[in-house]
């Protein structure tokens, strides 16, 4: 067994506190839109604009930490093994074969995961943030340009939440994706991701 | 001891620290501000009060009340000039019309209401609440300041009551009634003051015919009510009067009644007092952009007595079989059908309708002719989009009236009339007669055809101010259902409320095709493992 190191204390505390926040945002959001009473209207939306601002805080963090530490590099696209990459998801894991992309800690992320979440950082959360705050202090159609109102901002942000839904569902799938099915879990936890050996590579790879 | 602290680490960065964050989040998110307390020194309460029994000029045998007036502005000298501009002494005010409809001199002299038409015609009766002494017809002097009743609004020994039919004329020795005795002009005039509640009330809680007929949210019951029905006004609050919030500079009295209003000015303001920013609680506080005080603290009105939400005249004028009037009642024996009046709806606790509201409202004025139905004999102004427009409460009164089939306009209608046989509705139960001479009497062309036609009156709420317990809560608007207050006023979106049905279904479609596609994927795997 060999222990690569993935992910910083940092890192951990980024996505655990996210996700955290993104149930908070979800179950809350959802509520102020109509679907269900869990807290209450009132509630719901003081929690919701709560968890936005600390979604906000930790993001200018994340920020300052990706460039910092260069390791916003993990999450430019490329173009390498990306279609062995997709190939592996569609057809190579039913047949156990191995993983195209070897992970360390400057390389985290497999060439379809870069684009993945690359969309997730430059599309879903920073829409996401726009159109909330735009919720949150824009309430009126002119204050100060005319937007006719909430309709833009509250649809798009609509939709925003359906899009980090279907991601959460997938995502929580793809963990189980690993060499073993509790493999990446631990890695986001331990912050080590512990790869067979070589020559036992094979015989784990489809967990 | 390395692996120790490792995972001592992850439970910190993984656990821990997460927890806090979104512990700190949930605990400073989900709190209520508090809101500001207002201290206020009731204007009663402010000074001293001239002690008028000193007086000789007062103490003389007054013989009419115009004497009494003439007395007053022998001191008081120059507010005869005052009170002679205001719209209470003339019932008329130039006004800038919305929809460019420009400048009309209008007011309750020459309005058309769904109650009973109108003041104009009916003189003796609805002159009552005139604040002079007699305007029986068009001979009464308008630029003679005895003419001017001081007492109907600075009587503070609540003892002025003038008589009914006497067109603002107290009753005098020849027609005085135990209900409406001759004044006591020398105890009236020893104890003047600042108008209390009961002066206002006298004219304002009684509009159209009986208490709280026509606002919903000003009545008698005002005058000695706790905190639930008034929180202002409360007895054992802080037993506020209206001129406390109605400010008052030189007879110009703040406030305005959009039956009879139409401009966005010298209006009486809760901001005044409270300030635009009241909870310390910024996402209620930033409601006040869009939604008016009243529409969250007025959330039903008519808290005490009933109040009339639908008349239809269409219906008046039955006999019984031996020819006489008919009165009705219904289970809060209120009348629900008088001959002379015809059928009404009376409700109590009412939940407002809601409108979008900007201050300014328009006016159906004589030789408008009728385009939509019902017509809107009052129309308030604003939407979403105009910045000045805020959601307000309304009541609106419904009804059925008398208009002229071949002008298509609303008739003026004689009711009032001291005897039988002058033609007046009340009296002599004819249509015919009573709108020819209600036309007549405001100079206007009358065809003799005529039929009734669906009117409604809009009325702004403002009073019956609720504790804040019993506020709207966020819920109440912010619904789905179709029992939200603001289920009907459309033209903006309304968190809670609304949604666009494509990106819902397109979104629950993705949430749905996500799912089936892990679960695939999983059962493939599972299945290419046992293979």
């Amino acid at each position: 067994m060999e222990k690569i190191k993935l992910y910083s204390r940092f890192e951990r505390f980024w996505h655990w506190t996210q996700m955290a926040l993104v149930i908070l945002l979800t179950i809350t959001g959802f509520e102020i839109h109509g679907n269900y009473t869990i807290f209450g209207f009132e509630a719901a939306v003081r929690l919701h604009n709560a968890s936005a601002i600390t979604f906000i805080l930790l993001g200018i963090m994340t920020i300052f930490w990706l460039i910092v530490t260069g390791q916003y590099k993990n999450f430019v696209p490329t173009r390498e093994k990306f279609s062995e990459q997709l190939k592996f998801y569609t057809s190579g894991i039913f047949r156990g074969e191995p993983h195209p992309t070897k992970k360390s800690f400057g390389n985290k992320l497999n060439p379809v995961q870069r684009i993945t979440y690359l969309g997730l950082l430059i599309m879903i959360f920073p829409v996401q943030t726009l159109t909330g705050v735009l919720y949150m202090f824009y309430h009126y159609p002119q204050n100060p340009i005319d937007a006719g109102g909430l309709w833009i901002a509250a649809v798009l942000h609509t939709l925003g939440a359906f899009i980090m839904v279907a991601f959460v569902i997938v995502h929580m799938y793809m963990i189980t994706t690993g060499h073993r099915i509790n493999t990446n879990l631990k890695a986001m936890i331990t912050g080590y991701e512990e790869e067979p050996a070589e020559e036992h590579k094979t015989e784990n790879q489809t967990a | 001891m390395n692996t120790l602290l490792q995972k001592l680490t992850s439970f910190l960065v993984v656990l821990v620290l997460p927890a806090l964050v979104v512990f700190a989040t949930v605990h400073f998110g989900n709190r209520r501000g508090t809101p500001d307390e207002i201290s206020y020194q009731n204007r009663a309460d402010m000074d001293k009060k001239v002690d008028h029994s000193e007086f000789e000029i007062l103490q003389q045998n007054f013989e009419r009340p115009q004497d009494l007036t003439a007395a007053c502005l022998s001191c008081h000298n120059k507010r005869d000039d005052e009170l002679m501009s205001s719209a209470h002494w003339k019932w008329e005010r130039e006004s800038n019309l919305p929809n460019d409809r420009g400048t009309v001199s209008i007011g309750k002299k020459n309005l058309i209401n769904n109650y009973c038409a109108s003041a104009q015609g009916n003189n003796g009766s609805c002159m009552r609440c005139h604040i002079g002494y007699g305007w029986n017809d068009d001979t009464f002097d308008f630029n003679d300041p005895t003419n001017l009743d001081c007492l109907v609004c600075h009587d503070n020994t609540d003892t002025y009551k003038k008589r009914k039919g006497g067109a603002g004329m107290p009753s005098t020795a020849e027609n005085a009634s135990a209900e409406f005795p001759v004044p006591d002009y020398n105890f009236i005039a020893a104890n003047v003051g600042k108008p209390l509640k009961e002066n206002c009330g006298f004219c304002h809680f009684h509009g159209g015919g009986g208490n709280n007929v026509k606002h919903g949210d000003l009545e008698e019951a005002m005058l000695n009510c706790d905190r639930y029905v008034d929180v202002h006004m409360a007895k054992a609050g802080q037993d506020m009067s209206c001129n406390d919030c109605h400010l008052t500079e030189r007879h110009n009295i703040t406030g305005r009644a959009y039956s009879v209003s139409s401009e966005n000015t010298n209006r009486a303001y809760c901001e005044t007092c409270h300030t635009s920013k009241p909870h310390n609680d910024k996402v209620i506080d930033m409601h006040n952009h869009k939604v008016a005080c009243q529409t969250c603290h007025i959330p039903v009105y008519a808290k005490v007595n009933p109040t009339v939400m639908y008349w239809d005249w269409s219906a008046a004028g039955r006999r019984d079989e031996n020819g006489n009037p008919i009165t009705e009642y219904d289970v809060d024996h209120k009348y629900s059908y008088l001959s002379i009046k015809g059928r009404f709806v009376w409700d109590k606790d009412v939940k407002p309708e809601y409108f979008w509201f900007n201050g300014t409202a328009d006016h159906y004025l004589y030789g408008d002719t009728i385009s939509e139905i019902p017509v809107q004999i009052n129309t308030l102004m604003g939407e979403y989009r105009d910045p000045d427009s805020k959601i307000w409460p309304v009541k609106v009164h419904r009804g059925k009236q008398a208009y002229d089939t071949e002008t298509r306009e609303i008739a003026n209608v004689k009711v009032f009339a001291e005897k039988k046989g002058e033609g007046a509705f009340w009296e002599d139960l004819r249509w015919d007669t009573a709108i020819q001479l209600g036309m007549e009497s405001a100079g206007r062309y009358y065809s003799g055809n005529f039929d009734f036609v669906s009117t409604e009156m809009y009325w702004p709420l403002n009073h019956q101010v609720s504790p804040k317990e019993h506020t709207l809560k966020c819920a109440d608007c912010h619904t789905r259902s179709n029992e939200g207050r603001l289920a009907n006023l459309a033209g903006f979106y309304l968190p809670g409320r609304d949604y666009a049905k494509g990106v819902d279904y397109t979104g629950f479609a993705i949430i749905i095709l996500s799912l089936i596609g892990v679960i695939t994927h999983a059962l493939m795997r599972i299945f290419a493992r046992k293979h």
